[in-house]
């Protein structure tokens, strides 16, 4: 994926962010910064904190200690009216889609329109429709229920219900887990697209290095609640980081010791 | 001294749950008044809670009524007291059997599925999607279960009190050789407004506190399918116990001497 051209821009900054649960620390001191436009990938072994990395961006955990700002405006610990409409800034792509049993397909894409801007139902699925045909699926699947789809199938609308609205910044959980290497290699293929049409800032969360290849302008490594190395998804390979090189080459022997136990 | 430490540990960690449970039913009412309301999914619950439960409500009520009005006849029979057997079955329905039965009817069929439904939603990140949409979980989830609760309780125990007090009427007709016109004679004059009312009230509190327990225990649920299963499980038995807790309290505040 080609570096955006005004990088110098922050869309995201975070400084010093920390959370622990009970004595486990799982983000120490963490310092990131995302520009506009700009698709960051952050890789890292199960259960080093990437997805609580994202929660606490999010407001759906509360720091310990540190600071967060998009687009300047610190956000931690901002609630009602302000947080809507930081949190309309943003689309998500959860690990499993996340997708409301309740409602269907088209409804789901249409959630942020109907509930977040108060767009009436036909001209939301107008906008359902045409979100669904750009990740490649046709208005039939939309009137399907989520439990109906292939886990391939529910991504791409996960992808479609976080482009929805337009968004700013984009999150990406896992995008390509649980995925056949062809499905994955898709939805990592519509993840750039939608993203260049958008010109979205990204930040994504993966232990899948060909996914972080594909999507990636810079690459950062979380180890032991800190960035340990970051740079530009070209210079990856030689990073001169033990961690990085094991991480990135699938190797069990290394500095980085597998916890056996969660938490 | 070491024995009183659990003791105090376990009396803590209660007054944090009630704490917790305090909050939750709070923010919970406060987005009950406070606008915007979702009415299509308030709608949904009250179909969901007043419709589909009437047939275990029905079933429950018209049997209550009728064993009611045979155990009075057994025992009343002894005193030659057969004549106070409409007023005995309209006061006991009206006033205890139909919101009690009515409750903890409701909160196995309702509170339920609504931890199960909460939970489910909980562990696969749905309720954390609904937050990033920029949608207040409180306002979508608990806010329309909890309005649906409060009103449709008393509708369906209005319903059962009915079909209860027609299952005495049958089997005291029918079977026990009662006058028709006079059964119902009985029962209109012997029933008091405070008597329905009472029940009323208490159907709207019980139905309070089983969408409150299947929303707080669902929203609160972790730990995958076990985790739903156990917030089902407690959503139930919490609810069961605060019907008969409350039941009591309500009685004591209209009834007491």
């Amino acid at each position: 994926m080609s570096a955006p051209t005004n990088a110098a821009a922050q869309k995201i900054e975070i400084r010093g962010l920390s959370k622990s649960f009970g004595p486990k620390v799982v983000l120490d001191g963490l310092d990131l910064d995302v520009a506009v436009g700009e698709s960051v990938v952050v890789i890292g072994g199960s259960g080093t904190g990437k997805s609580v990395l994202l929660k606490c961006i999010l407001g759906l955990l509360t720091p310990d200690s540190g600071s967060i700002k998009i687009d300047g405006e610190e956000v931690v610990g901002l609630r009602g009216k302000n947080r809507d409409r930081v949190l309309r800034k943003f689309g998500m792509l959860f690990q499993n889609a996340a997708l409301f049993d309740s409602l269907p397909v088209w409804e789901n894409v249409a959630f942020g329109l109907i509930q977040g801007s108060g767009m009436d139902l036909t001209e939301a699925k107008k906008v359902a429709i045409e979100k669904l045909a750009s990740v490649g699926m046709t208005a039939e699947v939309g009137e399907l229920s989520p439990a109906e789809l292939s886990g391939g199938m529910r991504k791409r609308v996960g992808l479609a219900r976080a482009i929805a609205t337009t968004p700013e910044i984009i999150f990406f959980d896992e995008p390509t887990t649980g995925l056949d290497p062809i499905m994955g290699d898709v939805i990592n293929d519509l993840i750039v697209k939608c993203v260049q049409e958008l010109g979205a800032s990204t930040l994504s969360i993966t232990h899948d290095m060909a996914s972080a290849r594909k999507i990636a302008h810079r690459i950062a490594m979380l180890y032991h609640g800190k960035i340990i190395w970051a740079g530009p998804v070209a210079d990856i390979d030689r990073s001169d980081n033990d961690y990085v090189d094991q991480f990135i080459h699938g190797r069990a022997e290394g500095p980085i010791q597998m916890q056996v136990r969660a938490g | 001294m070491p024995i009183l430490q659990p003791i105090g540990r376990t009396f803590l960690t209660f007054l944090a749950a009630v704490g917790r449970l305090s909050l939750f039913a709070a923010n919970g009412l406060a987005h009950c008044i406070r606008p915007p309301l979702y009415l299509r999914l308030i709608g949904r619950q009250m179909i969901d809670i007043g419709y589909y439960s009437l047939p275990v409500v029905g079933l429950t009520a018209i049997f209550t009524g009728m064993v009611l009005a045979l155990q009075s006849y057994t025992g009343f029979a002894r005193f030659a007291a057969e004549s106070a057997i409409p007023n005995v079955v309209v006061i006991s329905i009206t006033r205890e059997l139909g919101p009690v039965l009515a409750g903890l009817m409701v909160a196995g069929r309702v509170g339920a599925a609504m931890a199960a439904e909460i939970g489910t939603m909980r562990v696969t990140e749905q309720i954390d999607a609904l937050d990033t949409l920029a949608t207040n979980p409180f306002k979508y989830l608990v806010a329309p279960r909890l309005i649906a609760g409060i009103t449709m309780m008393p509708l369906l125990v209005c319903i059962a009190d009915i079909i209860g007090v027609f299952g005495g009427y049958v089997v005291s007709i029918y079977k026990l050789g009662f006058n028709p016109a006079i059964y119902l004679k009985n029962t209109i004059d012997f029933v008091e407004f405070e008597d329905v009312a009472s029940g009323l009230v208490k159907a709207a509190v019980f139905g309070f506190l089983i969408t409150l327990m299947g929303c707080y225990h669902g929203y609160n649920s972790k730990g995958g399918a076990q985790g739903v299963g156990a917030a089902t499980t407690n959503a139930v038995v919490s609810a069961s116990i605060l019907i008969l807790c409350f039941n009591y309290f309500i009685t004591e505040i209209f009834f007491a001497v």
